[in-house]
């Protein structure tokens, strides 16, 4: 048997063997064997994707629409997320070129990451994060440099850090902000001043933004827009979060024209192309889903506002995030580590968070509360927290 | 402010100042003033249930009545809108466009009721030219809710 185990495991490329299982899969496990949880956990919309989009992927397929498309997507598609994103973001874009269609932003940013980096290379991105940002850096032979945003800072990265962690093998920085797990933003400054260090140094900025559209309070321009930088920014985005698409896969990459081509080619030769009908769904959503994305976004506001001000009145200090739907209050004074807290809050309260420590080593003393669930839910889930940290 | 409110109790009118306060981040206090100052400039009009009515009025009867009507010199279709309006049969009145001018949403208790509120008191009227009537069979959807359950779809308890 010890000897089987010992042979299966030289089976598996090193690289990968050495990957941790994402933290939050052992939650996962121990959450679906429980019944009647409250679930703050979940990191999509709680909303069905919309009738009408629903309705033009059906009608996708009723017309026969069902074969593969170009490598870099429908054009149709390509062309409405550039006039999307002029008008939106003030993002110049060429839809022949400089962008393409993704499975999700998922596999743009395993593209993006396995375009430009060289066994070595190390890619700067801030913790606590996504889960996947470091693996995929490990998984292209890149050396994930993580810097730690803090508490205090509303989980900005600071421009210091990330200037202190760059050395002659740093190829990118990952930014995400509204960030998962924190829902931090970056100021117009904070911005800038990232731009201008990466502009400096030579470094290519991959900026996450598939929460962007949710932004709350300020929201401070793309750093694809500041001088100088979208020859160097690959501007990932998708629409799982603001059109409730999560089952589509649908994402997608603009940026430099020899940056996109070098994703093609990797996207080609792997993925093929998005799914027709999720293209044609994620159309509809551009041209009609104005109004459906900001009557959800309008809840998510109304549940933050209602959940950040919950936690602090019971005395979790949680800072108000600015975007995306999470809220990470701050649980050390319980005295309990963030895996503790979340698997007793789970057994004596069925209320799933997720331990902070699931997005860095940095998440100790946080956890992260989706609140893309009910107003009742995030209600009731917050009287039974309540209680529990009472009783601690 | 007003129109976040507007929206939220258009929803959900059973929500308390308190719960829109926390929500829309202001005070108890400022919100309740608000809704009085609503309620008090007719803005807001009423507060009702959304009710399965085939619960307490099981033979209860809808209809919807087309109806063409002439306009006077003076006062165009107002007239005879609100005249038509007053009638406690009457649930909705609209003045609409295209091949008829009045449309009404009637309620009876039995049909004859309907029937006889039609012959004898809507089409008697001076100014209506005509009338047609549609009575309701089945509701799917009113004011904005899906009147039969689907399956719920359950997402993953826990993702990243």
């Amino acid at each position: 048997m010890k000897d089987s185990k010992s042979h299966h495991k030289k089976r598996i490329a090193e690289h990968i063997s050495v990957l941790p299982k994402s933290g939050i899969r052992d939650f996962f496990e121990l959450v679906n064997t429980m019944d009647d949880v409250i679930s703050l956990g979940i990191g999509e919309p709680d909303f069905v994707t919309p009738w009408h989009i629903r309705e033009s992927a059906i009608y996708s397929l009723e017309k026969g629409h069902t074969s593969y498309t170009s490598n870099l997507g429908l054009l149709s598609l390509r062309k409405e997320i550039c006039a999307y994103l002029e008008k939106d973001y003030e993002l110049d874009y060429d839809p022949v070129r400089e962008c393409i269609i993704t499975v999700g932003v998922s596999e743009a940013l395993d593209l993006a990451i396995r375009a430009i980096v060289n066994p070595g290379d190390e890619i700067i991105y801030h913790e606590p994060c996504y889960v996947s940002y470091a693996p995929e850096i490990s998984m292209a032979h890149g050396v994930p440099v993580p810097v730690v945003t803090r508490e205090e800072n509303n989980f900005a990265i600071s421009p210091d850090d990330f200037r202190k962690a760059i050395t002659p093998k740093t190829k990118a920085i990952l930014l995400n902000f509204p960030c998962n797990p924190t829902g931090a933003t970056l100021t117009v400054e904070q911005k800038k001043e990232i731009a201008e260090i990466a502009i400096e140094h030579d470094i290519i900025v991959i900026t996450d933004e598939i929460y962007s559209e949710l932004t709350y309070d300020d929201k401070s321009p793309s750093i694809a827009t500041f001088p100088g930088m979208q020859e160097r920014t690959i501007f990932l985005h998708g629409f799982s979060k603001a059109f409730a698409m999560t089952g589509s896969r649908i994402g997608y990459a603009c940026g430099p024209a020899d940056l996109i081509d070098a994703m093609m080619k990797v996207h080609q030769y792997s993925m093929l192309c998005a799914s027709i009908t999720a293209q044609e769904a994620a159309e509809e959503a551009l041209r009609n889903g104005r109004s459906e994305m900001e009557k959800m976004k309008r809840e998510y506001w109304q549940r933050r506002n209602v959940i950040v001000k919950r936690f602090n009145d019971m005395g979790l200090h949680c800072v108000k995030p600015n975007g995306a739907f999470y809220a990470f209050p701050r649980i050390k004074d319980t005295g309990l580590s963030s895996n503790d807290f979340a698997k007793r809050l789970l057994s004596e309260k069925k209320v799933a968070v997720i331990p902070g420590t699931a997005f860095g080593a940095c998440g100790e003393g946080f956890v992260r509360c989706a609140y893309a669930a009910s107003m009742e839910d995030i209600v009731e889930a917050m009287e039974r927290v309540k209680d529990f940290i009472k009783k601690l | 402010m007003q129109n976040e409110i507007l929206r939220m109790l258009n929803e959900n009118a059973r929500l308390t100042p308190g719960q829109i306060a926390e929500r829309l981040n202001k005070s108890e206090k400022e919100v309740a003033a608000m809704i009085k100052r609503l309620e008090e400039d007719n803005i807001i009009k009423g507060y009702r249930a959304i009710v399965d009515e085939s619960v307490f009025s099981p033979n209860c009867v809808k209809a919807i009545i087309e109806v063409k009507v002439r306009p006077e010199r003076d006062g165009g279709f107002n007239n005879i809108a609100k005249r038509v309006s007053k009638f406690s049969e009457v649930s909705s009145l609209y003045l609409v466009s295209g091949g008829f001018d009045l449309l009404i949403e009637v309620q009876g208790g039995t049909l004859q009721e309907v029937a006889d509120f039609v012959s004898s008191k809507l089409s008697t009227i001076e100014g209506v030219i005509s009338t047609s009537t549609h009575f309701l069979l089945k509701k799917y959807k009113e004011s904005g809710k899906m009147l039969h359950n689907e399956d719920e779809y359950e997402r993953l308890k826990v993702s990243p």
